[in-house]
């Protein structure tokens, strides 16, 4: 299931010649993506790592993950809505069980590159994270 | 054109406004750099060779170029470093650390100049002071004048240009009022040595320091230039081979200043080509470089001007070759990130200066850094695609 959403975005994104098309579509992304409620942009939500500020929250319903996530950044925003749309809803074997380096194939440099400001690459970190914590928990 | 000294810009299309971070290289120093590995590779101040004594003499004259650059009075006070940072820890290690209660600084330090003080245990109110700022960040003079009162005998730390904004210190000034009141002082010149000559008699610095990088030399070179009347009271930082005089298993004995700063092999290719860095400088002059840059930053201001929102911090007369701003309503990195995908290089960020961001209110800035060879069409490139990045952004 996961291939598939990734295939998806993957579609959306090759739209796209230019770079800047393609970030507009991420910054539309972001500003059509809803605001977190301010009481949950606490630190523990915060991905660390990153520039903009993060905030990406997991949640456990009926034994899957669900995320929601926010930036001060509205690119970052964006992208980390895209990783979200693509963990979301899903159990957390599929989550760990999944190979990150398939999300290379979206041609993002910031989830290429692990030093980028924006940090994709943290937030991956963390969706995993709180994925082996809850299978600790489980 | 001046780019043409540069083979970056054949090879690269990028609008490069990011020499505040580094500078690109003129073919004479890569071209002095080869020719070290591919012709004369050898250790200094070692073997008495041929090729060993080529190198020696190149490493050494650039040591008596760096002097003769800066107006220092003898080769003795000019030490070769990995850059400012290593420059300023080693005075802070060497010098600073134990001899000193106080130490002060501006509000427009790069952290290099903030966190190698809280290493070693100045913390702000004890024993670390901050200079205040008046409007457009000029440095408060009568503020330092009054810290200086209260803590007489203190070593200022103070950068000659603004790594963020570009505000350009009154150093003389700085060194003559610190010197009133019996303190030392540093003068961090990373910002400064590509576009402002620099005498350090007339300065009348105690501590010096740059890097080659930001003024087109190769990286991981600087130089620490101690005045000769410090050098006495200079601790070794580092030592092992090349500082030595003699060895006994019961005892060391050192050598004199420059070489007993220098422990270990040190880049001799990086220094080598640092001097046909200075050397380019030189040809262009100073003059040139400074009357080009205040054109280039005219035209930024105007053209920021134009843009709704956009916030200055500073006036263009204050500043010298980087610029910062913001626009209001979106966070710098998004400006940042929509420049660079349309191959335009700045940086957005704090700039390793988060305390005057926090000063400010601000998260950062987009800091537009110039280099002696761009001009006017990378100016208006850079004013295009912002334009472009802003309408994106906006809602």
């Amino acid at each position: 299931m996961i291939n598939e959403r990734v295939k998806k975005i993957i579609d959306d994104l090759e739209m796209f010649d230019e770079d800047i098309d393609k970030y507009e579509y991420i910054v539309d992304i972001g500003k059509n993506a809803p605001d977190l409620e301010e009481n949950l942009k606490k630190d523990e939500f915060l991905v660390h790592g990153c520039t903009s500020k993060v905030w990406l929250i997991p949640q456990l319903i009926d034994g899957k993950l669900n995320f929601k996530a926010d930036s001060n950044s509205v690119i970052v925003k964006g992208l980390v809505t895209i990783l979200v749309s693509i963990f979301q809803n899903l159990y957390i074997d599929d989550i760990l069980n999944f190979n990150n380096t398939e999300l290379e194939k979206l041609n993002l440099t910031e989830i290429i590159s692990p030093t980028r400001q924006n940090g994709v690459y943290h937030m991956l970190n963390k969706i995993r994270h709180y994925a082996e914590v809850y299978k600790e928990g489980v | 054109m001046i780019k043409d000294d540069f083979p970056y810009f054949s090879n690269s299309k990028i609008t490069y406004l990011d020499n505040g971070a580094t500078t690109q290289k003129p073919q004479r120093v890569i071209d002095s750099v080869v020719k070290y590995y591919s012709e004369y590779c050898a250790n200094t101040h070692r073997g008495s060779y041929k090729d060993g004594n080529l190198a020696t003499l190149n490493y050494e004259d650039t040591r008596d170029f760096v002097r003769s650059f800066i107006n220092a009075n003898s080769s003795r006070e000019i030490i070769f470093t990995k850059g400012v940072t290593e420059g300023i820890n080693m005075v802070a290690s060497s010098f600073v650390k134990e001899n000193f209660k106080t130490v002060i600084i501006s509000s427009l330090e790069h952290h290099s100049n903030i966190v190698p003080w809280h290493n070693l245990g100045y913390k702000k109110g004890n024993g670390l002071e901050v200079v205040r700022f008046n409007n457009n960040l000029e440095f408060d003079l009568s503020h330092f004048e009054e810290l200086l009162k209260k803590n007489p005998g203190a070593f200022v730390s103070v950068t000659h240009v603004s790594n963020v904004f570009g505000i350009v210190h009154p150093i003389k000034k700085i060194t003559e009022l610190t010197h009133k009141y019996g303190g030392k002082v540093l003068i961090d010149g990373a910002q400064s040595l590509s576009r402002i000559n620099i005498d350090v008699k007339e300065i009348d610095a105690d501590f010096f320091v740059f890097s080659s990088h930001k003024s087109y030399g190769p990286t991981g070179v600087g130089v620490l230039y101690i005045k000769e009347s410090n050098i006495k009271s200079f601790k070794l930082y580092q030592t092992g081979g090349a500082v030595i005089d003699r060895v006994t298993y019961d005892d060391s004995t050192f050598l004199d200043s420059p070489l007993c700063f220098e422990a270990g092999t040190q880049n001799i290719a990086g220094v080598i080509g640092f001097k046909s860095a200075l050397e380019y400088i030189k040809s262009i002059s100073y003059e040139v470089i400074q009357k080009h840059e205040k054109y280039l930053l005219e035209l930024l201001h105007k053209g920021l001007g134009e843009i709704d929102d956009v916030l200055l911090y500073t006036h263009s007369n204050l500043v010298g070759g980087n610029l910062s701003f913001n626009i209001k309503d979106i966070t710098p990195i998004d400006l940042g990130l929509l420049l660079d995908k349309q191959g335009v290089a700045v940086r957005a960020g704090h700039h390793c200066a988060m305390p005057i961001m926090e000063e400010l209110g601000i998260d950062g800035t987009v800091r537009v850094s110039l280099g002696i060879y761009n001009d006017k069409e990378d100016i208006e490139n850079f004013l295009a695609k912002l334009k472009r990045a802003v309408s994106i952004l906006k809602d």
